[in-house]
């Protein structure tokens, strides 16, 4: 058995959560990983020494790490990687910086994992309409999704060493232009709000706005939304031509289910839909459906989620 | 002048149904398309082209079949089109580092990629070929403008970043807010009669391999409710059974 590497994932300067998962899911392939924590400042490791189930933990210290540039991360952490099969998250950043450092090694690259069966790992292909199980006989990049493997527990003291590494960066940021809401990207976010053309109009979707900032969700929306109302970004669209989305939750208000839509969110953990036609397909894949209109269900949802989160 | 290479991948329609049949999808009946990320790919390299002058290639892999995305790439305008022959099914690694050597044959100077193909989703060609071929890369790119190399908007943490991005460089595309041109009656008969130039380079061995697809698990039945007043039994499961609030 090679060695596992998991790189840590990074996300407002400290390691996410998801991190956890990646241990778990390293484990599923047959030993206890090294964790690697791309850093500017290595204290931020410490958080990570506590994953049980780690052998060790090595905070990559580089000024490479401030911003992200694929070139310049990817030869970063290659100086510091033993060879092995290295696990990452499979978040858009993460899924580019696993596919450049398989690349240097010369490794292929799997993206997309939801499960391991030791060297076989399953992932959606064709937007989640079907899944593909693949074999591997030697080392790899694999990519794993959020919100599948079970969080390793905390509770375990890992050493942790600190590397200096140097990255070649090819690319230079010139600004960051911040989104004018608070508001996270359905691509980060945990939980979604989608409104679809059922909403009537876009002025409508303040509504699904209002609960978001409730329960800190993110704000989405079905292609039908985003091409008949301009003021609907593409952002925003979740499904096969806009983001593929694997949240806890996910809420789809006044959207039919269409098989674009449902190829860009059906992994959700949990799915409640809401939707006056009884015979819209999205109900076939909610946890939780609420036949009626968005008008009656969404202020009741409001406030029920105000008391709870008060 | 610039040498410049669009990446073009022909996927299942996106509206298709996939279906199973034995252990692997059965596409037999499924309609062909160029993936639509590669819309925006093929559209922001014509603009390149516009901007800056030079020609456009389309570079596809596949068999023979494959030559239907290339014609309809040249139909929106492309120069060339090339596809590097191979029937079998092949490993990132190997997809990876045949496209890098066409690349390098062609000279290319930058090749641009929609940000994933719809069949896989996986997004890694584009910075996989960069990575081999030494180069810049920025993926999921909203906005390029064609200045001093290039300047790229993509997604960063908290919003976008604007980035400098020297050439040579690898640009993978998402759709931003592109229109994409689409065929005229000329481009079509150009089309028609264009010739699809075939390599064929040594593909490695692979070490990753498909075993099986399968449908996605059935999810059992939910629970079900009329009218919205609903919405708060509702919440209260999100909580107490689901916890996921």
């Amino acid at each position: 058995m090679t060695e596992t590497i998991v790189i840590a994932e990074i996300a407002k300067g400290t390691i996410h959560a998801t991190t956890s998962e990646l241990v778990t899911a390293a484990a599923a392939m047959g030993s206890a990983p090294i964790v690697i924590v791309p850093c500017t400042d290595a204290s931020i490791a410490d958080a990570a020494a506590s994953i049980q189930g780690a052998s060790k933990v090595i905070a990559a210290k580089s000024d490479a790490f401030a911003h992200y540039d694929a070139a310049g991360w990817a030869s970063a952490l290659d100086a510091v990687a033993p060879a092995g099969t290295i696990l990452m998250a499979a978040t858009p950043q993460s899924k580019d910086l696993a596919a450049r450092l398989a690349a240097r090694r010369n490794l292929s690259v799997v993206q997309d994992v939801v499960a391991i069966n030791g060297n076989q790992l399953t992932s959606p292909v064709y937007s989640g309409k079907a899944m593909q199980t693949v074999a591997l006989s030697g080392p790899a990049v694999v990519s794993i999704r959020a919100n599948v493997f079970d969080a390793a527990p905390s509770g375990g003291a890992s050493e942790v060493a600190v590397v200096d590494t140097t990255g070649n960066m090819a690319t230079a940021v010139q600004e960051f232009m911040a989104r004018a809401s608070q508001r996270l990207d359905v691509a980060e976010a945990n939980i979604i709000i989608s409104g679809g053309r059922g909403m009537g109009s876009p002025d409508n979707f303040v509504h699904l706005e209002a609960i978001a900032d409730t329960i800190g969700a993110a704000v989405g929306a079905s292609r039908a939304a985003v091409d008949t109302w301009e003021s609907i970004p593409h952002s925003m669209q979740v499904g096969q031509t806009g983001k593929t989305v694997n949240p806890n939750l996910y809420i789809a208000v006044g959207i039919s289910g269409a098989i674009q839509h449902l190829a860009g969110m059906r992994s959700s953990k949990y799915i409640v839909a809401i939707n006056k036609d009884a015979d819209a397909p999205i109900f076939q894949h909610a946890d939780y459906g609420i036949v009626g209109t968005w008008e009656d269900a969404l202020p009741v949802l409001q406030s029920t989620l105000s008391s709870m989160m008060a | 002048m610039s040498n410049i290479v669009v990446l073009v991948k022909q996927v299942p329609d996106t509206n298709a149904k996939i279906v199973v049949s034995g252990d692997r999808v059965d596409l037999s009946a499924v309609k062909k398309v160029m993936s639509p990320y590669d819309e925006f790919a093929v559209e922001t390299a014509l603009k390149h082209r516009e901007a800056n002058g030079g020609e456009v290639t389309a570079l596809t892999l596949g068999g023979a079949g494959a030559d239907k995305v290339l014609k309809d790439a040249k139909a929106i305008g492309v120069d060339h089109i090339v596809r590097i022959d191979t029937e079998d099914e092949h490993d990132s690694n190997a997809l990876q580092s045949a496209l890098a050597t066409v690349l390098t044959e062609i000279g290319a100077e930058v090749v641009y990629c929609g940000k994933s193909a719809a069949d896989t989703g996986a997004g890694s060609t584009g910075p996989g070929i960069a990575e081999r071929l030494g180069w810049a890369s920025v993926s999921n790119v909203i906005s390029v403008a064609f200045e001093s190399g290039l300047t790229v908007i993509a997604p960063s943490e908290g919003g976008n970043a604007r980035i400098s991005v020297p050439l040579p460089a690898v640009i993978s595309c998402d759709k931003g807010d592109m229109k994409v041109r689409k065929p005229n009656v000329k481009g079509i008969m150009q089309a028609k009669k264009a010739k699809v130039e075939v390599k064929t380079v040594a593909m490695q061995g692979s070490t990753v391999s498909v075993v099986a697809h399968s449908m996605p698990p059935a999810k059992p039945a939910g629970k079900s409710y009329e009218g919205g007043a609903a919405a708060a039994e509702v919440a209260r499961l999100l909580r107490d059974e689901a916890n996921v609030i």
